[in-house]
């Protein structure tokens, strides 16, 4: 068959997720040509994140999204949880004013909030084609042209493209922007959406239809590797998760799945569920490496953006936010490379700078030590936590001890075999981690 | 030549759930796609129109403005055009409805462009009627040809179609004059892997819409729920089928065991 000349886009986003997707937006809203290529059958249906949207770096996107958007519930309540074997202790914060316009954050499925943002991006004039896999880049001297999709007839070309194609960027590898990503620099997290009735979920945490909850989990629902699970109620479903880095589970030689089972069966997290039917099940790699594995971001015709870039801030559970204003940044760019016609890696660098004077690179660079830390010291979740619970016990136990001598008690119980300065070495060090 | 698919958005029937109150599909808990054997036809339209060399394909739907999404899909498969016909008038048709409002539409498009075959899928897969194609070929009296398992040869020049068409025993040979309908079998092609121009072009295509307003001396009692003779008596899950019993021991006592369970129950050799 003849096949015509291969058409000429001014930009190639690939994939189709937050970070693709607001690039898509913000580039076609400006009158330029887009082309968004997504692998699966539809945008969202690859993606998984725990399922918390925050409201900042979308609304600088798309204005008051939140009346038209698939969203589950205004978050109200966030909570910490320590968990030890048959114990719990709760710290968290409950306001009314995030049940309120502009709100904080929401809970969002990404099957559909994935599939509307992308549809937003298209109604602004970006062309979507899913079901197609971007094999690779096609450079011409020394900079990137197109790409070449598994299709047959299947280059195309551009000014720029975009690399949104994820975590384990084959695309920016093959470019030779990154390496292969270790171990310690990636979670697998694990996550089931469960069914349960609205009136169930508003019980059972203490909210309107119209509110949501948050509760992160950390202690026992890894066992002590390095990571955390979290419980996020959506309108009639709930999403619950554990994520640890994939060093720590080939050092305990633990299966994600089982990490999942075991939290669901937890004393302190089973009645939460209790009655729920199992309705999806999901896995995916999450970037924790931070700071030190943001890869290169520009080149000669080609930004990198989200987690493509590893851009995520695994202390505060922070990803598509990020994801979305790289993704607006680098359209951003764009739009100027265009207006001057210069698309090289000079042209292009104001993304870069636009990334590192932003939150995202400020906020990666302020925690980069901190996974490390955690993991080379896993005495934080395997005897601090236990301690603390212990201690919490020890607190609220009436049995006639006069309360200076539980005091005394408790203190003995934090510090117990380690000896004080090595508890306040301890504290000093996870200070320092996350100052 | 100028190939029209008919084609029908169904919700995916491998995923569905089914309401236990009321024993109707719950439409909302599967994705719609466009019905499998309709893809077929629209395959081997496109595949009719390569071995010719030259040609036009044509999709023609009935249903809510979601359907425009496998018109579109159709356009990724190779189709040049693709029309929707929709309008709350059509709604609750049956297949007698619906083929009637099919012929319209497809007597609309051969006025523009006339028509040298349709092709349809053999059945819809929510349905599984198989009804409504050979129900527009009686309306536009042209030959059905149904259940067909290979188109061998379309000779433009004596205006034939020769195709292998599957039947309860075997198959047979038919050929068939042009214009003609056909419905296919799964087995009558591969769909292929589409390719990149037909994505972009589909992504970028808005399809023909024509409301009742679009068809002059249409029958409106025709039409729709009033259209529809056909009455639904009741709705129920068929059982699940029990597993079957499973015979213990050597080989040769379990032969041993069938033949008495054969010998016992006669009816496998329709002795009563």
């Amino acid at each position: 068959m003849k096949s015509a000349m291969p058409e000429k886009f001014d930009v190639i986003v690939v994939g189709a997720g937050p970070a693709g997707t607001a690039c898509a937006y913000t580039c076609a809203k400006n009158g330029l040509k887009v082309l968004q290529i997504e692998r699966g059958e539809y945008p969202g249906s690859k993606n998984v994140m725990g399922g918390v949207l925050y409201r900042k770096q979308l609304e600088e996107i798309i204005p008051e999204f939140w009346k038209e958007a698939p969203l589950e519930r205004p978050i109200v309540e966030q909570n910490f949880w320590l968990m030890d074997k048959n114990s719990v202790v709760k710290f968290g914060y409950k306001g009314l004013e995030w049940g309120e316009e502009p709100y904080n954050n929401f809970t969002v499925l990404r099957a559909k909030f994935d599939q509307w943002f992308a549809q937003k991006a298209v109604e602004q004039g970006s062309l979507l084609i899913n079901e197609t896999v971007v094999k690779e880049c096609i450079v011409e001297n020394g900079k990137v042209v197109g790409v070449r999709t598994d299709r047959p007839d299947g280059d195309v070309y551009a000014d720029v493209v975009v690399l949104a194609d994820g975590v384990n960027s084959l695309l920016a590898k093959q470019l030779g922007f990154r390496k292969e990503l270790r171990p310690d620099e990636v979670a697998l997290a694990v996550m089931e959406v469960i069914n349960l009735p609205k009136e169930k979920i508003n019980d059972r945490f203490n909210v309107n239809d119209n509110q949501g909850c948050t509760i992160e989990i950390f202690g026992d629902s890894t066992k002590g590797n390095l990571g955390t699970a979290f419980i996020y109620t959506n309108k009639d479903s709930i999403n619950i998760g554990v994520g640890t880095t994939l060093s720590s589970m080939i050092k305990s030689k633990m299966k994600p799945y089982d990490l999942l089972d075991q939290l669901k069966n937890h004393p302190m997290v089973s009645p939460l569920l209790e009655g729920g039917e199992s309705a999806e099940y999901l896995a995916h790699l999450i970037p924790e490496g931070g700071y030190n594995s943001v890869p290169k971001v520009v080149g000669n015709g080609v930004v990198v953006v989200g987690d493509a870039a590893q851009l995520v801030n695994a202390i505060h559970r922070e990803g598509s936010n990020m994801a979305m204003a790289s993704g607006r940044m680098a359209a951003e760019a764009i739009i100027k490379a265009k207006e001057r016609n210069d698309f090289s890696e000079a042209g292009l660098s104001s993304y870069r700078d636009a990334l590192y004077e932003s939150f995202i690179i400020k906020d990666l660079q302020k925690y980069k030590d901190a996974a490390h830390t955690f993991e080379e010291n896993p005495q934080y979740f395997q005897y601090y936590l236990p301690m603390l619970n212990k201690a919490m016990s020890e607190f609220f136990t009436v049995d006639g001890v006069p309360k200076k001598d539980k005091q005394k008690e408790m203190m003995k119980m934090l510090t117990g075999e380690k000896g004080k300065l090595n508890v306040i070495k301890d504290i000093y060090r996870a200070w320092k981690a996350v100052k | 030549m100028h190939i029209v698919v008919c084609i029908k958005q169904v919700p995916d029937t491998k995923i569905i759930k089914i309401n236990p109150k009321t024993n109707t599909l719950d439409r909302r808990s599967a994705p719609a796609i466009l019905n499998p054997y309709d893809a077929h036809a629209v395959q081997e339209a496109v595949n009719i129109k390569k071995e010719l060399g030259k040609g036009h394909i044509s999709v023609i739907s009935m249903g809510p403005p979601p359907a425009t999404d496998i018109i579109k899909k159709s356009v990724e498969i190779g189709a040049d055009e693709g029309y929707l016909i929709t309008d709350r008038a059509f709604a609750g048709a049956d297949t007698l409805a619906t083929s009637y409002a099919l012929s319209k539409g497809l007597e609309k498009i051969a006025k523009a462009r006339p028509i040298d075959m349709i092709i349809c899928g053999k059945q819809a897969i929510d349905g599984d009627t198989g009804q409504v194609g050979p129900g527009i070929a009686r309306r536009l009296d042209i030959p059905p040809v149904t259940n067909v398992l290979e188109v061998l040869e379309v000779n433009e020049k004596e205006r034939t179609v020769l195709v292998k068409r599957k039947t309860s025993g075997g198959y047979e040979i038919v050929q068939a004059e042009l214009p003609c309908l056909l419905t296919v079998e799964k087995e009558v092609n591969e769909i292929e892997y589409a390719p990149l121009p037909n994505m972009i072009k589909a992504a970028r295509y808005e399809p023909v819409i024509w409301t009742v307003n679009d068809f002059e001396g249409v029958d409106r009692t025709k039409l729709g729920l009033k259209g529809s003779p056909t009455v639904v008596g009741k709705m129920f899950t068929p059982p699940r089928p029990e597993g079957g019993k499973k015979l213990e021991g050597t080989a040769d006592e379990q032969v041993k065991q069938v033949i008495d369970i054969m010998l016992e129950r006669k009816e496998l050799f329709f002795v009563k």
